[in-house]
């Protein structure tokens, strides 16, 4: 019995070596920077008028109902958030002279946390970089909706073969050559389309030549590892919504502690070796089944 | 000669019986109403809260107090402790039942449960990073190496069972069987360690909208130690049931012996998330008077108490056994479900309490479970010290 629990610390030590080593490689895992084709939004709250045209036109390009359960009577398509029949909203805030608008939709993350927990890659970064959602392989856990640090994914809650409803960056308008619907009847060009690289020197360019108007920074450029969707403010961001100022991005912990246990199954199959092997020893002393032997009887 | 164990035997239709499968065919009927009517007709989930009591009682807590199998697993062929032979088979028994039902559980949560069996099949789509994706392939897997170490309890009853081929197919398939078995046992302690581990892991992809007082990169040790305490816990637990049920001798030595080690972990725990909180800056915390630090005491308060109990010996009788295994049991709900629920902020405007339907489904799979263990136990040979005569039980 004691050489057994030998065998089985000596084990587990090797164990804990073979976790320790693709540890190292794992720490060192880069964090990801948008892809070099990616495409994405510039969003500038002092241009926005608050007219909800892209509201209106993303429900038309999108095939979504209206949204009459916020006001009475079931006459105004006039969403609060975001919700299963809404890819994008206009919400305002105001407090005391200060206000501004602001527009939701996905941010179509570089490193994004609702791709990163999809079992079948449901949700994935696919061409452009763009978040998209495959309804063959979307078993609806809803773990993306855990997951999504801007609260994106929506649910059809009241559907019985529900989908997982999110902006995604009309794929198909731009696999026709055309804009965003969005971005395409902006009156004010408040939103605009365009690649990241670019949408962010405009946005740099716009904070060097009117510095008063603005907070000096550009949401999204670091903000949670990065999104493809980008965002100028004269108030605060937070008043606008965003939770979260950190710049890592939200899967790297989970990534990190993943990748340092299961990088190549090496652990868990060193672990069962040494599991199969002392359960071996142990047989006969008790047999597996849980029947006494004659000796302990 | 083989198996000490021996079935209960006696009636199975008592009157306390028929009153768990009333409520068992409630929950069955509100499941039919919930795939009729959809989720959200018959959940409180939303967009805010799209985890509720399904996912964070019947499957996360669910499995931890399913871990009895494992828990003994682990005494009984690593540690080599024969004592705890007579508690395996029941523990098992249990084990298999909780992680069925929470994998029904999960076929009645998700929103398109007829493309779930694409998730063991499609490797090719596998998102390997997924952590979601680890958890759901390792119960899977579970479940079907719980139900084969349960074979060996079918066997015995054919060999019993006085029908002359019944016996000599059990006799020609065990050997082969007992060679198997030692592969799938251990493949029984890897994969909750594995599963049980990865439950924690889980919630760290809600990153920063998780309250930092359950926000800690040890999350899948936390959840993987209190696992095997909640284990033992349902074990005493079990024990205790099927004594005052069937009459059965208790060994309160062995039970005494399980709740020390489950009092051990305990205390690991406590001792473990203060310094952790200290480590990560965060102790401010749990000193404010809000829901989540108040949660957090009490948490701590459950696991502390039986500690004390095993720590100056008071848990001598039965009953104080009892009692310490079910603050154990509670301390680790509550950890697990403020992981999932109260420690998770989805922002402003949200608020989640499961609605009535919700509530009757996990009470009727927990009745299923209860019937389903009584009906095997009393057709199969799985608890040991079955007296001669069967008793009238459960009534
Ligand atoms: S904003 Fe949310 S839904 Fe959109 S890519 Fe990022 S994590 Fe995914
Ligand atoms: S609900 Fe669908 S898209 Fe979201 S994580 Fe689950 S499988 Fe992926
Ligand atoms: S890009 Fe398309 S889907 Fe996304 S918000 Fe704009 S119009 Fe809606």
């Amino acid at each position: 019995m004691a050489s057994d629990r030998r065998a089985l610390l000596k084990g587990l030590a090797a164990a804990a070596a073979a976790a320790a080593l693709p540890a190292v490689p794992a720490l060192a895992r880069q964090t990801p920077s948008a892809p070099s084709d990616a495409v994405g939004l510039l969003y500038d709250a002092t241009r926005c008028i608050g007219c909800r045209a892209c509201v209106v036109a993303c429900k038309e390009a999108n095939d979504l109902p209206a949204d009459t359960t916020t006001y009475g009577d079931g006459l105004y398509d006039a969403p609060a958030g975001l919700n299963e029949r809404t890819k994008t909203v206009i919400q305002l805030y105001k407090e005391g002279n200060e206000q501004s608008f602001v527009k939701k939709q996905c941010m179509h993350c570089i490193d994004p946390a609702c791709a990163a927990g999809c079992m079948l890659g449901a949700l994935k970064k696919r061409e452009h970089g763009i978040v998209s959602w495959d309804a063959s392989r979307c078993v609806g856990c809803r773990y993306c909706q855990t997951a999504c640090p801007f609260g994106v994914p929506q649910f059809e809650w009241s559907k019985k073969a529900p989908k997982i409803v999110k902006c995604e960056l009309c794929r198909d308008r731009l696999a026709e050559g055309k804009q965003p619907a969005c971005t395409d009847v902006c009156p004010r060009q408040a939103v605009i389309f365009g690649k990241r690289e670019d949408l962010l020197a405009e946005a740099h360019r716009r904070l060097a030549s009117e510095p008063d108007q603005y907070v000096k920074t550009v949401y999204g450029e670091h903000e949670l590892g990065g999104t493809q969707v980008l965002y100028l403010s004269h108030v605060p961001f937070e008043k606008l919504g965003f939770r979260f100022d950190s710049t890592d991005a939200v899967p790297k912990v989970q990534h990190l502690i993943q990748h340092g246990v299961y990088q190549g199954f090496l652990v868990p199959a060193a672990l069962y070796a040494v599991l199969g092997t002392v359960v071996f020893r142990n047989r006969g002393k008790g047999s597996v089944d849980g029947s006494l032997t004659d000796e302990e009887k | 000669m083989r198996a000490n164990a021996k079935p209960i035997g006696g009636r199975l239709l008592t009157p306390s019986y028929k009153v768990i499968l009333l409520i068992a065919a409630i929950g069955v009927a509100t499941i039919i109403w919930r795939f009729a009517a959809g989720l959200g007709a018959t959940t409180a989930l939303s967009d805010g809260y799209p985890w509720g009591l399904w996912i964070a009682f019947d499957v996360v807590v669910g499995t931890a107090l399913a871990c009895g199998g494992y828990a003994i697993a682990i005494l009984l062929y690593v540690f080599n402790r024969g004592q705890y032979h007579p508690l395996i088979r029941p523990a098992i028994l249990t084990s298999a039942l909780g992680y069925s039902l929470a994998g029904l559980a999960v076929a009645i949560d998700v929103g398109r449960p007829w493309l779930l069996w694409k998730v063991p099949v499609m490797i090719w789509r596998w998102n390997v990073n997924s952590v979601l994706l680890e958890v759901a392939v390792c119960i899977m897997a579970y479940v079907v190496v719980l139900w084969i170490e349960l074979t060996p309890a079918l066997l015995d009853r054919w060999s019993q069972s006085g029908q002359e081929q019944l016996r000599r197919r059990a006799e020609r398939i065990r050997p082969s069987l007992d060679r198997a078995l030692i592969w799938i046992t251990a493949l029984g302690i890897l994969l909750p360690t594995m599963h049980q581990s990865s439950l924690g892991t889980l919630m760290l992809l809600s990153g920063p909208k998780l309250n930092a007082i359950w926000n800690t990169p040890f999350l899948p040790m936390l959840f993987l130690i209190t696992s095997v305490c909640m284990g033992y816990a349902a074990v005493v637990f079990e024990t205790t049931f099927s004594s005052l049920a069937f009459g059965l001798p208790k060994d309160l030595r062995i039970l005494g012996s399980i709740q020390r080690v489950a009092a051990i972990g305990a205390a690991v725990v406590v001792g473990f998330r203060f310094v952790d909180l200290g480590l990560r800056g965060v102790m401010g915390q749990v000193f404010q008077l809000d829901l989540p630090a108040i949660l957090f005491w009490i948490e701590n308060v459950l696991f502390v108490l039986p500690v004390l109990m095993v720590a100056q010996k008071r848990v001598v009788s039965l009953g104080s056994l009892f009692r310490s295994a079910v603050l154990l049991a509670l301390g680790g709900t509550l950890y697990r479900f403020d992981t999932f629920l109260v420690g998770f902020n989805p922002g402003r405007g949200w608020h989640y309490f499961p609605s009535v339907p919700e509530i009757l489904v996990s009470v009727g799979l927990v009745a299923v479970e209860l019937a389903a263990y009584i009906a095997i136990v009393k057709t199969f040979p799985i608890l040991s010290g079955v007296r001669e005569t069967s008793p009238t039980a459960v009534d």
